[in-house]
């Protein structure tokens, strides 16, 4: 089979904070920024850049000053011109731009890593923009390899409720004529581990990953905002640490056997069943679909319960993996949950460019 | 139904209120008084009058904790005493009003019973605070609550402790209580958690209809943990925390800590044990709002409390 060359990776960004409150990736890069005052900058493979995004939402621990900062790197965004009235996201959008980007072009950096968490039970999920970009997509392969129970679905709440920890993982990816890649890890990946792909054209994307050649976002959760919980931070540093790792090899030259990987795509979004004068919730999430982020939702399934204990149904025929449920930045824009269909895309066996 | 002579006989209560908002964030309150400020019918109990009240609107309206200053926080006697001035800040404007409406504070005019709906990003389940040891009638209240949530699990937390209590917003009415339900993020609304306070405002409600009817209350025990101790996160010279609450002590609400065990875990992996010489019951173990009251969690130690038997004079 034929490989994919790609050149080696080159400049990286690990961005928290694009959120204020979401904390895990506040703290992640202030610790990364620890470790290379302590330990310079050959800590990592490639050159990082660590960036805190939204800097004076993650002073006063909110998720945005004005306006959602990862709305705001869709390209007409990020070459509307300043005014007086533009709003304080929109210029930061536009620094982070000419600090990472510009995005679409040559000088972009390599690759965006954007640190997130969510009060949905989410996991860890990479959300990625496109389903071609063999680099992101590999990356999230190899990611996936290495969680142990990536086919469970967590039951209750909060997620963990085991403290076992499993030492070692070995991962074998063998070949007929290239290298094997066996990687023991001590520490591993404890939770499901997805790839959601928004398929949307890069330039009307709007989040800050979409800014440099490859990138996606880490999401996990379930953390309320403004709080810092230390298995969720575990989980992130791990999935960072392991996009490290990945680099280190494929710079190395090792080959990345095609394959196909799983990934979820949006499809749609439904919204809270609400007053019509006052737009005020008549219901909350039914408790047995609460929790059960990428579980099958199925036309007679339990959707919502109303205030007056009515359980209103899931109608539609197609049956749809419910993700991002009940979170609490989507309550303002009507979304209880985002419905996803399960795909798998096959990527091709790739390598770094010689040079 | 006889009576003793260690029976409390205490006056039939008139006026209830129904707290939610006073955290604006905190939404199964805020969802539950909307909901009966439209339609009282389930709250309704004989011969009793039950207020359902957002306390903090403007803080609701942002779904922020608070808007100046946090409103249950806010009921000193200096605030609710001192002359009208301009420039108050939004929340001691409303404590003053609050404390018109449903107080004064301290005086035979105020509000029977006030319930202040909370919720927590802590595991503490449902909770009941108490803010007395020594108020026989919330004593009596809670232990009803209890058996009738059983075998759901209600614990009380009682904060008497002078340095430790603060001014709540419910502090104005004769008998406070605070219902704290939880795990729960801040702006998001659980299912399990709205049920479960509103099923602690049912019973809680049943149980003043009954006393209000004449029934007698017998003797009880009731099982408290009594707060004793802030302990705030290990924090550099800037003030920035320097380890989160260990995986150990996550969600162990009103499990024991001893001497040894992990308490925090710096963000390079060390970490830190307790080193306190009795064993305590942590609770608001990693609650968001207590980040900038320098509280990663409150230690309790448990104590039986006891009451008379209470009846209505």
């Amino acid at each position: 089979m034929a490989s994919t060359f790609l050149p080696a990776v080159g400049r990286i960004a690990v961005c928290g904070g694009t959120h204020g409150n979401e904390l895990s990736g506040v703290y992640l890069v202030q610790e990364m920024e620890r470790m290379r005052k302590e330990k310079g900058d050959s800590v990592w493979p490639v050159p990082v850049i660590t960036v805190l995004s939204n800097p004076q939402a993650v002073k006063e621990c909110k998720r945005y000053i004005e306006t959602d900062l990862n709305r705001c790197f869709s390209s007409a965004t990020l070459s509307a011109p300043v005014t007086d009235s533009t709003p304080y996201e929109v210029r930061r959008a536009q620094e982070l731009n000419a600090l990472l980007g510009p995005k679409e072009s040559a000088g972009a950096i390599d690759l965006i890593c954007d640190l997130h968490n969510t009060t949905s039970n989410l996991g860890l999920t990479l959300i990625h923009y496109t389903t071609d970009d063999w680099m992101t997509l590999h990356i999230c392969k190899y990611l996936q390899a290495r969680a142990t129970n990536a086919n469970q679905t967590p039951t209750g709440y909060p997620l963990y409720e085991t403290t076992v920890y499993v030492p070692f993982v070995f991962v074998c990816m063998c070949v007929l004529t290239c290298v094997v890649v066996c990687t023991f890890k001590k520490k591993i990946t404890r939770v499901p581990v997805r790839v959601l792909v928004l398929d949307i054209p890069i330039s009307a994307a709007y989040s800050l990953e979409t800014v440099s050649k490859h990138g996606f976002s880490i999401e996990v959760g379930p953390q309320p905002t403004g709080v810092i919980r230390a298995d969720i931070y575990e989980v992130m540093k791990e999935a960072v640490d392991l996009t490290m790792d990945w680099i280190k090899i494929f710079n190395s030259g090792t080959v990345f056997e095609g394959g196909d990987i799983e990934v979820f795509i949006l499809q749609k979004s439904i919204d809270y069943p609400r007053e019509p004068s006052t737009r005020e919730l008549i219901a909350a999430i039914h408790p047995q679909l609460q929790d059960r982020d990428f579980c099958l939702l199925k036309r007679g399934d339990p959707m919502f319960l109303t205030f007056s204990g009515e359980t209103m149904k899931y109608e539609d025929d197609e049956t749809l993996h419910p993700f991002f449920i009940n979170e609490c930045a989507y309550y303002e824009k009507g979304i209880a949950f985002h419905l996803a269909k399960k795909r798998k895309l096959s990527i091709p066996r790739m390598q770094v460019q010689k040079k | 139904m006889s009576s003793s002579i260690n029976t409390q006989c205490s006056p039939g209560l008139k006026r209830v209120a129904i707290f939610g908002g006073t955290h604006g964030n905190e939404m199964s309150g805020i969802t539950l008084v909307n909901m009966w400020m439209k339609n009282a019918a389930e709250i309704e109990r004989n011969g009793l009058v039950t207020k359902p009240f957002i306390t903090n609107p403007r803080a609701v309206e942002k779904c922020t904790r608070y808007i100046d200053t946090d409103l249950n926080r806010a009921f000193t006697l200096a605030n609710i005493s001192a002359p009208d001035v301009e420039g108050m800040p939004y929340e001691v404007q409303r404590a003053r009003e609050i404390n018109r409406m449903f107080g004064p504070k301290g005086t035979q005019d105020a509000y029977d019973v006030i319930f202040d709906l909370h919720n927590t990003t802590s595991n503490m389940g449902s909770t009941l605070i108490l803010e007395s040891s020594q108020d026989l009638f919330n004593l009596q209240m809670v232990h009803y609550i209890k058996k009738a949530m059983a075998p759901h699990t209600c614990s009380v937390l009682l904060n008497e402790h002078p340095q430790l209590k603060y001014s709540t917003t419910r502090s104005v009415a004769k008998h406070p209580i605070g219902v704290e339900v939880g795990p729960q993020p801040q702006g998001v609304l659980r299912s399990n958690v709205f049920e479960s306070m509103r099923t602690i405002l049912k019973h809680a409600l049943d149980f003043i209809e009954l006393f209000n009817s004449g029934v007698e209350f017998l003797p009880c025990t009731v099982e408290v943990f009594r707060a004793q101790e802030r302990m705030d996160y290990p924090r550099d010279t800037n003030g920035n925390i320097t380890a989160m609450v260990h995986p150990h002590l996550q969600d162990c609400d009103w499990e024991p800590l001893s001497r040894g065990d992990p308490m925090f875990l710096t963000f390079d992996g060390r970490t830190i044990p307790y080193e306190g010489a009795s064993t305590v019951y942590p609770t608001f173990i990693n609650e968001a709002a207590y980040y900038e009251k320098q509280q990663a969690f409150m230690t309790t130690c448990r104590e039986k409390l006891t009451g008379n038997a209470l009846r209505k004079a």
